[in-house]
């Protein structure tokens, strides 16, 4: 089975105020109509796991994410990450860098990923999404974007992202 | 128990949070004046408001959105409730198609999620040492070492994760069970993309157990003694005695083995177990009602359940048991992976017997509401989670909205016991002692064995730092230490190491 070349993983907690921030950019590029694109695959999950080294074969780019605490990232910022073996113990959820790992280690390697860090202010259960999350979340909608036309560039073209 | 004699004269560190559960938790010791562990409180910090968030909702979204309190194992929870609303519209009987899917479901979820505690978060502590080196000790470390290992958890947790998602409808959020039954079967094909790794998955979980026993057998003085306690042992089993981690009869045991209730109707719950509180805490005491808050409290999870049954009625994990039960009653806290790679063995053995039930893709899926109505619309739901036992409690109104709703998760049943083995490994460990982050780990190793949930689905990036503080009798902060998401340790400017 083939898998599309390039994978959005959006990762959050809907009803935990601001933990919704990536399922909802993933709803907004929905909307845009990338849903529909062959070539992207867009996953949400409430967590990272080991298990998601798996989704991320075959891919030519992979595309995370997720909310981030307040001094993580400032509003809305998209990072290229590399696998990192350097990580604490830590929940039981992984960072994308681990999951880039785990791929390594049992693929043999990961494909190239972005980070796109929102930042939010209330994580409690139950909770609205905060107005700062709001504007946030309109500013990740154009890197998210962005990210999804270069991916479909030809190679040579301007770089806007690395 | 935890609260020392004379507190006055007592100096403070705190471990903030605890690496690798979820949510926030933080674990105060009080030395004494000669570092000797006077106390030890397991705190939980965040307040959890899920009967909050589900009071005032309609019954059909409650096992939809129960879900959502739980990024670890929300099947539980939706089987918990789905089952409790089933009581509470005076349902008796659910279709064996509905049954069928429902417990496949379930053991999907034990499944994955033994796998995921053992090869991610227990397995880097166990394999590598608990004073080994921070950064090794999780499951990047594991593949890099173990890379066998680390691949046979990552495939088993996919597998667990597909019996989900093809079940439930969706990956995250799915729907499958509703109230009377199921909304979907099967087809064929899932049946059988399933069924052609049975044989490979049941040979990973058999080499699990032997991994966990081998471990065990290794340093079985450590096995033995670190955190260890005498407790009672709660969980449903069959009426017959039968371990059933989805449906069955209430049944405590002593730490001798003597039955202290067996045959509990769990409807009847609420007189059989209080919760108190105590002012440090978000997370309740349980105890039996019976024996009352002293002596009352117990263990819930793969370490009661494979004890408090009869037997396991699947051969290989019975013949696993025996085993584990050769030399009596097991206590010993770290005896939890054992028995918990007992139970995915045992949950992977029920999966290949439910696939092969012609139910599975083909039958009615829901019993029908009946009209009338019961003069009091409430029910309870029990199912053996991977962590313990889940007890979901609901009084619907005339008007078809959750009007009461009382949880007690299975961490909450183990918090007792969860103080009390930090307590042990505390006195062991740190008296007289350098507060290093080696030893600290000890004390995260003990609470881990339990595999609590201490809130709950927010990861979000930038979470999760290790801190530890100091603090003299005082008040004042003597020390404090910090270990960053990236693996830096630092010690806050103008504290000095003990």
């Amino acid at each position: 089975m083939t898998v599309a070349p390039w994978l959005v993983l959006a990762v959050g907690n809907p009803s935990r105020g601001d933990d919704a921030l990536g399922p909802l950019l993933l709803d907004r590029l929905r909307g845009e109509g990338w849903g529909d694109a062959a070539d992207v695959e867009l996953l949400t999950d409430f967590q990272l796991q080991v298990e998601h080294a798996l989704d991320l074969r075959g891919r030519r780019g992979v595309l995370f994410v997720d909310a981030a605490r307040p001094g993580t990232a400032a509003q809305a910022a998209l990072t290229r990450i590399a696998a990192d073996d350097r990580l604490p113990p830590a929940s039981h959820a992984l960072r994308p860098q681990a999951v880039l790992h785990v791929a390594a280690r049992i693929d043999g390697a990961a494909p190239p990923a972005w980070v796109l860090a929102i930042e939010g202010r209330s994580f409690a259960l139950g909770s609205d999404l905060s107005a700062p999350a709001r504007r946030h979340l309109a500013q990740a909608l154009p890197l998210a974007l962005a990210w999804l036309r270069r991916r479909r560039a030809p190679v040579g073209t301007s770089t806007v992202f690395g | 128990m935890e609260t020392a004699a004379q507190p006055e004269g007592l100096r403070r560190v705190a471990i903030d949070p605890i690496s690798r559960v979820e949510g926030h938790g933080k674990v105060t010791l009080l030395l004494d004046a000669q570092h000797r562990v006077q106390q030890a409180r397991l705190h939980i910090v965040e307040f959890r408001g899920f009967e909050s968030f589900i009071v005032g909702r309609p019954y059909w979204e409650v096992p939809v959105m129960v879900q959502r309190l739980c990024g670890i194992c929300p099947v539980s929870h939706h089987l918990a409730a789905s089952k409790a609303i089933d009581v509470a519209l005076g349902i008796g009987a659910i279709p064996r198609t509905a049954e069928v899917v429902r417990r496949l479901m379930h053991y999907g979820q034990i499944m994955q999620s033994h796998a995921l505690h053992f090869f991610h978060l227990s397995s880097p502590d166990l394999l590598f040492g608990f004073d080994s080196e921070v950064t090794r000790r999780n499951i990047v470390g594991v593949a890099a070492a173990y890379p066998d290992i680390a691949r046979q958890g990552v495939l088993l947790r996919k597998f667990g994760q597909e019996v989900i998602r093809l079940t439930a409808g969706k990956r995250v959020h799915g729907t499958g069970s509703v109230p009377g039954g199921v909304n979907r079967h099967l087809t064929a094909e899932e049946r059988d993309l399933l069924a052609a790794q049975v044989p490979q998955m049941l040979d990973w979980c058999e080499q699990a157990v032997g991994l966990a026993a081998s471990l065990y057998a290794q340093n079985p003085s450590l096995y033995d003694q670190f955190g260890t306690l005498r407790s009672s042992w709660l969980s449903i089993v069959r009426p017959d005695g039968a371990l059933d981690l989805y449906d069955g009869v209430l049944r405590a045991r002593d730490a001798d083995g003597r039955t202290l209730l067996d045959g509990a109707d769990v409807q009847g719950y609420i007189g059989l177990i209080e919760e108190r509180t105590k002012p440090w805490t978000y997370l309740k005491f349980p105890y039996l009602r019976a024996l009352g808050p002293d002596t009352g409290w117990y263990r819930v999870g793969p370490l009661a359940r494979v004890q408090n049954c009869d037997f396991i009625p699947s051969p290989r994990a019975e013949a696993r048991r025996q085993q584990f039960l050769a030399k009596g009653p097991v206590h010993a806290t770290l005896a939890y992976h054992w028995a918990r790679m007992i139970e995915m063995l045992h949950a992977m053995e029920v999966i290949a017997g439910l696939l092969a039930e012609p139910a599975l893709v083909d039958g009615n899926l829901a019993a029908p509401t009946p009209a009338d109505r019961p003069a009091r619309r409430a029910g309870v739901g029990v199912i053996e989670a991977p962590r313990g036992t889940l007890i979901h409690s609901y009084t619907l109104g005339d008007d078809d909205l959750v009007t009461a709703c009382n949880l007690i998760v299975s961490t909450t049943h183990n918090n007792q016991a969860m103080n009390e083995s930090v307590r042990a490994v505390a006195r062991e460990y740190f008296d007289g002692r350098e507060v290093t982050e080696g030893l600290l780990n000890h004390i995260e190793v003990a609470i881990r064995a339990y595999d609590p949930c201490l809130s709950c689905a927010t990861h979000a990036l930038g979470s999760m730092p290790l801190e530890l503080n100091l603090v003299g009798a005082d008040g004042m902060l003597r020390d404090r230490v910090l270990r960053h998401g990236d693996g830096r340790f630092e010690r806050a400017a103008g504290m000095a190491g003990e």
